[in-house]
């Protein structure tokens, strides 16, 4: 059993050892929760493809206020783009897709932030991010992280605290991603928008400019894919469908606590 | 069925009501206070819808943010555009001194401008950023009459909601609604950086809109016309860029 101290598990792998008398049924995940995680699934899947296909038109960044094919980029993806009028150094295009990548991006980016606010409304009125996800008093400490981190290096069998409720490395992660890297990345995205800009300046000037926007929303965006890695691999390490049963019917199979 | 499905039930079926009834609600007053753009069809309309109600709502009268002077980009980037055809190159062998404008449709008085009528009219200038939808932007000063000038001169009519612009290229043409049409950063745009409108960037006489994607700001202007309705324009979309896969409004 490898863990479940780990990113995305909230309940405790079946315990195969177990007999089935001594399992229980409980009910972890509301169903607030698990509507708006497979919503955010879709949308961020959309997001991701549109918004690549949006970067191919393009794959060059700046920093500051402007940039284009003329002024150095502070970066560049080594591949060709789908406009002949960005200097690659491929000598052919790839297909373009910007059209409906870009209608695709926005309707997913208002079904995803739609849904963040649901899902944000219902976890304060609930206080399922204080219950569930605001780390407790004890684990406030370098040493709970610490000791999380050792627990996932040694591969060792979780405890039962570990069962009930996510450790502290999750709820960070959680709490970072819905807290830090899903406004971030909102906030970029509307400093892209012209209209937005006029009526709302310091959104685009404070994060340096249009470009450095654009940037800052690229590297948010790959932070956002790092923690779907993490947070998949470790699901398929502790059980792929055991844990998608758990995300989809909110009912999971524990045993119970002392066993 | 027990005591709590059956609450559940009555209180989902509620808030399933209470939604469709909400959502027609807001259909029939996004309609009427004209915030449903002509793109509104299909799997994406959805989002266009929002977008651009949202955008109607919050930044109407919102001015594009302009720049100071030592910010004009020393390399702004043209773009590419399709090779002239034969109308343009007998303008530009003559040096654009025939260039008309026609003004038509639900105006008072249709006319025809030469570009020096245009530069009659009061002339202003502005620092503003060039937006690709590819995600490039340089910044120009820009020199032109604004838009509303030229409407106000022809007399538009008050039931006019759309002012439709089209490039003496075929199948380049564009539509704005009146909160864009009306702005005054919406320019007939005659000059760059202190000098005549160069070719490349759309000389003699471009659109600019610069509360939109750089797509909007066709080149080469030959006519606008007023209208109520886009329907009998083109494929009833708006304009040729969604004909061509990409969104009407580009305010994003």
């Amino acid at each position: 059993m490898t863990a479940e101290l780990v990113l995305g598990l909230c309940y405790p792998p079946s315990v195969t050892t177990a007999s089935p008398v001594h399992k229980s049924v409980i009910s972890r995940h509301t169903a607030i929760v698990r509507v708006t995680h497979w919503i955010t699934v879709v949308c961020f899947f959309a997001l991701l493809i549109s918004g690549a296909e949006i970067v191919v038109s393009h794959p060059r960044f700046y920093w500051g206020e402007i940039g284009n094919a003329l002024t150095p980029p502070l970066f560049t993806i080594p591949i060709p783009a789908s406009r002949s009028t960005v200097p690659t150094g491929y000598g052919f295009v790839m297909p373009d897709q910007n059209g409906w990548s870009r209608y695709l991006h926005f309707e997913a980016a208002w079904v995803v932030v739609l849904t963040g606010l649901v899902y944000v409304i219902a976890g304060l009125w609930s206080g399922h991010f204080w219950k569930n996800l605001f780390p407790v008093r004890a684990d406030r400490t370098w040493r709970a992280f610490r000791e999380v981190f050792a627990s996932y290096l040694r591969r060792a069998q979780p405890d039962e605290r570990g069962g009930h409720s996510y450790n502290v490395v999750q709820r960070t992660a959680y709490l970072v991603v819905i807290f830090v890297l899903f406004p971030l990345v909102i906030w970029t995205g509307l400093a892209l928008s012209p209209a937005f800009d006029s009526a709302v300046p310091t959104a685009v000037a404070a994060l340096g400019g249009r470009q450095s926007a654009r940037t800052i929303h690229f590297f948010v965006s790959g932070f956002l894919v790092l923690f779907l890695v993490v947070h998949v691999a470790m699901i398929v390490l502790a059980g792929f469908w055991s844990r998608m049963r758990g995300m989809v019917t909110g009912r999971v199979t524990v045993s119970p606590e002392g066993t | 069925m027990n005591k709590i499905s059956r609450r559940k039930l009555i209180t989902t079926g509620l808030a399933a009501t209470a939604s469709v009834a909400g959502l027609t609600a807001a259909a029939g007053i996004a309609r009427r206070y004209g915030l449903i753009p002509p793109d509104h069809g299909g799997i994406y309309g959805a989002g266009e819808t929002l977008t651009y109600a949202t955008q109607r709502l919050l930044t109407r009268h919102s001015l594009a943010r302009e720049f100071p002077r030592s910010m004009i980009s020393k390399t702004p980037f043209a773009n590419e555009t399709a090779p002239p055809n034969d109308a343009f190159k007998r303008h530009q062998a003559a040096s654009f001194t025939d260039w008309r404008l026609s003004v038509d449709g639900m105006v008072a008085q249709p006319a025809s401008l030469s570009l020096s009528d245009l530069r009659g009219l009061p002339v202003h200038s502005q620092i503003t950023e060039v937006v690709c939808e590819e995600g490039w932007s340089y910044i120009a000063e820009w020199i032109g009459t604004p838009l509303v000038n030229v409407l106000n001169a022809v007399g538009i009519l008050p039931q006019a909601r759309y002012i439709v612009y089209f490039s003496i290229q075929p199948d380049w043409w564009e539509s704005i609604d009146m909160a864009d049409a009306l702005h005054p950063q919406t320019f007939l745009t005659l000059g760059m950086n202190d000098g005549d409108l160069p070719v490349s960037f759309g000389g003699p006489l471009r659109l600019r809109v610069p509360r939109q994607l750089g797509y909007k700001s066709v080149k080469y202007i030959t006519r606008i016309t007023a209208t109520d309705s886009l329907k009998g324009f083109g494929k009833g979309l708006g304009s040729s860029a969604p004909e061509g896969g990409y969104a009407w409004y580009a305010g994003i």
